[in-house]
């Protein structure tokens, strides 16, 4: 089954005439993507790889019947093409841009929240479900799929824990990059529960880093049981300095809070298992789950 | 970015919101001058972009304009160590020198972006003057939280409900336009923190932002060119400045190890899975998504400056950096680069056997690592001086 995209999945790219979207668009597309259009304004008319590029996404959802957007629009007009998205009835965007200013992101998260649109990112690699559909900017050929959903708020940590997973012999069903800045468009608790209903979905990683709280709140809800399945979690960071922004714009320790220290504690006494060593990934979830007799 | 309080204040009153009547000085005359300027007694209150500065010893309160002259000399070139800074602490090479103010009460006042509801928050307390997080621990329930919705600002009850709150019955007009010119200003800076602590009553009753922080969201800059402007480079890392103007993302730490990586998050992990081998990360650099030979000659460059590495430990997930520019890079850049220190490498992911290829057509010897584990293992070992174990099969050591 898998979670949010499938192989059904229709997609629009925004920003696609620029250099990241011409590139990605024809490597989703080569992974057997559906992308059915493309909107850059003002270059309507053109085609990329043979897909059609449309001025506005209004037009491109009339011509076209995308069901999610995928954005690599530069951060001053990011915001907006979201907005364009949402305005045009598109109710799953994957935005890949790194750097939109937070007041801006506010915004944009009190309409998704309102419209009841499903928004992956900003600052994020995207979603796949190996095999169906990537929507991103990952390399595919890491993915298997198989029973481990990802959860992930960096890029290149979620390849790594997917390439690990794959080379302990697992598979996963969805991997989800949510996003490294302070505002992002879905959290850990949205995705456990997507994970939970599904049924090929046997377990699921959390790959957290430092700052902000939403690996705190996670593990808050699946204390309370909102997540029977296994949830395995590694927290990057615990050796950045505090008051240091590494990198993603979230993930800064402030004063006490937004420690790894605190969001293992949390996530242990939720019964998450804990992976403290990032090179254990992939063997210990394999461990796990055989002594569980899940696979 | 953080503004120094002098550069927030400049902002404040712009926007109306009554700040200390002061002067910025760089010379203990200066401050002797000032102080007669402005009468006394004078506060005087070190000028750097970190917390903690009043209990360090970075703020004075002088009586006569030789005691502000005998302050700022002391002030001045000293490194002052806050519980923010670390033990290498910052030189104090600018002092704000206000009148002091007659105060009744001290107040709270911050607007932050609060992550969890993803809204900008008031956050304001009658016990001003200590840290929020010391009221928060103490006195909870005198704790003001106000979310503000986006799309309809800062609301005349919100507003209403503070002067409540905060006893400010007296001087309601006069909060009301404070309060939201401060909202204001929190909006049109782009700013991810603005705190009054304290904000303060006045023995005449007036209100008076005695202190003031503000943090600008660097996403927001190019929009903000007046604050831009604003950047003091001096408190800065030099190499870590260097690092910024040429793309990357680079903090230096304490140890012997360097790191090149693409990705913020595999960046830290790398620092963190060196420490677990029993290595020390020197730095923290992600090459982001342009890994170019200049970037990367960039990178080994600020790395091996620093006398302390003893080996270097590249990591890179090919995913929009492809491994085999990331290899083409690396060989280039060891072209204008000496590096005479054990480089470790593991590629993986896009394009990563043609990035293997190229570094075994290399004229440079490299160890290569296949995964995270083994990688951190050996660089921690390299870097202690001992040689690696032959016996790893996986592993593949180039001479020529």
């Amino acid at each position: 089954m898998a979670v949010c995209v499938y192989r059904t999945s229709r997609v629009l790219v925004q920003g696609i005439t620029g250099k990241e979207g011409s590139y990605h668009a024809k490597a989703c597309k080569e992974y057997g993507t559906k992308i059915v259009a493309g909107v850059t304004p003002g270059k309507g008319g053109q085609e990329v790889d043979g897909i059609p590029v449309f001025n506005t996404v209004e037009e491109a959802v009339k011509e076209t019947h995308p069901n999610v957007s995928l954005i690599f629009v530069p951060p001053p007009f990011a915001a907006d093409a979201i907005l364009e998205a949402v305005g045009s009835g598109i109710k799953t965007i994957v935005c890949i841009t790194e750097g939109i200013p937070v007041l801006d992101m506010v915004k944009v998260k009190r309409v998704i929240e309102k419209e009841g649109v499903t928004l992956i990112g900003p600052n994020c690699p995207g979603i796949i479900t190996p095999g169906a559909a990537k929507i991103g900017i990952m390399p595919g050929h890491i993915f298997t799929r198989g029973s481990v959903g990802i959860i992930s708020r960096s890029g290149t940590l979620l390849y790594e824990t997917a390439d690990q997973i794959t080379k302990a012999g697992l598979g996963q069903s969805t991997c989800v990059g949510i996003g490294g800045d302070p505002i992002v468009g879905t959290d850990y608790i949205f995705w456990l529960k997507k994970f939970e209903e599904d049924p090929e979905t046997e377990a699921v990683m959390m790959v957290g880093e430092i700052g902000g709280n939403a690996e705190e709140r996670a593990a808050e809800f699946i204390k309370k049981g909102g997540i029977t399945k296994p949830v395995f979690a590694f927290i990057a960071g615990r050796t950045a300095p505090p008051g240091r922004r590494m990198g993603h714009a979230g993930a800064i320790i402030m004063g006490k809070s937004g420690t790894a220290e605190s969001k293992y504690k949390a996530l242990k006494e939720a019964g998450v298992y804990t992976i403290e060593n990032p090179g254990y990934i992939g063997e210990t979830i394999a461990k796990v789950l055989k002594e569980k007799a899940i696979i | 970015m953080k503004l120094h309080e002098y550069q927030a204040k400049e902002v404040l009153t712009q926007y109306g919101i009554p700040v200390p009547e002061g002067r910025v000085t760089y010379f203990p005359d200066d401050a002797w001058m000032v102080s007669m300027e402005l009468g006394l007694p004078v506060v005087l209150k070190a000028q750097v972009l970190t917390g903690g500065r009043g209990k360090a010893g970075g703020v004075k309160i002088a009586r006569t304009a030789d005691e502000a002259r005998q302050y700022a000399q002391e002030l001045f070139g000293k490194k002052l160590v806050t519980k923010q800074t670390g033990p290498e602490g910052v030189i104090i090479r600018k002092l704000l020198v206000e009148k002091a103010a007659d105060i009744e009460r001290e107040l709270y006042f911050s607007i932050i972006i609060d992550r969890t509801t993803s809204r900008p928050t008031v956050i304001a307390s009658k016990r001003g003057g200590m840290s929020i997080e010391e009221v928060a621990e103490k006195y909870p329930e005198d704790i003001i939280k106000i979310p503000i919705d986006p799309v309809v600002g800062f609301l005349p009850y919100q507003i209403r409900r503070l002067k409540y709150d905060l006893d400010l019955m007296a001087q309601e007009k006069e909060a009301a336009k404070i309060f939201s010119a401060l909202y204001k200003v929190f909006v049109e800076k782009d700013c991810s923190l603005l705190e009054l602590n304290p904000l303060v009553v006045l023995k005449s009753g007036h209100l008076l932002a005695v202190d003031a922080k503000m943090d600008i969201d660097d996403n927001a800059l190019y929009r903000r060119k007046e604050i831009a402007k604003m950047r003091d480079l001096t408190e800065a890392d030099p190499d870590e400045l260097e690092a910024r103007f040429s793309g990357l993302n680079f903090i230096k730490l304490q140890g012997n190890i360097g790191c090149m990586v693409n990705g913020a998050g595999l960046a830290m992990t790398t620092m963190d899975v060196i420490k677990l081998a029993g290595g020390e990360p020197a730095n923290f650099l992600d090459v982001g998504g342009e890994a170019t030979p200049e970037t990367i000659a960039k990178g080994f460059e600020i790395i091996t400056r620093d006398p302390k590495v003893k080996a270097i430990f590249i990591n890179i997930f090919g995913g929009i950096v492809r491994c085999d520019k990331v290899a083409n890079g690396i060989i280039q850049a060891l072209k204008t680069v000496k590096v005479n220190i054990p480089v470790v490498i593991r590629l993986t992911g896009m394009n990563r056997e043609e990035g293997m290829e190229i570094l075994k057509k290399a004229s440079f010897k490299f160890y290569v690592a296949n995964d995270l584990k083994e990688a951190a293992e050996m660089v921690s070992e390299l870097a202690k001086g001992k040689s690696v174990k032959e016996n790893t099969q996986k592993e593949e050591k180039k001479e020529k």
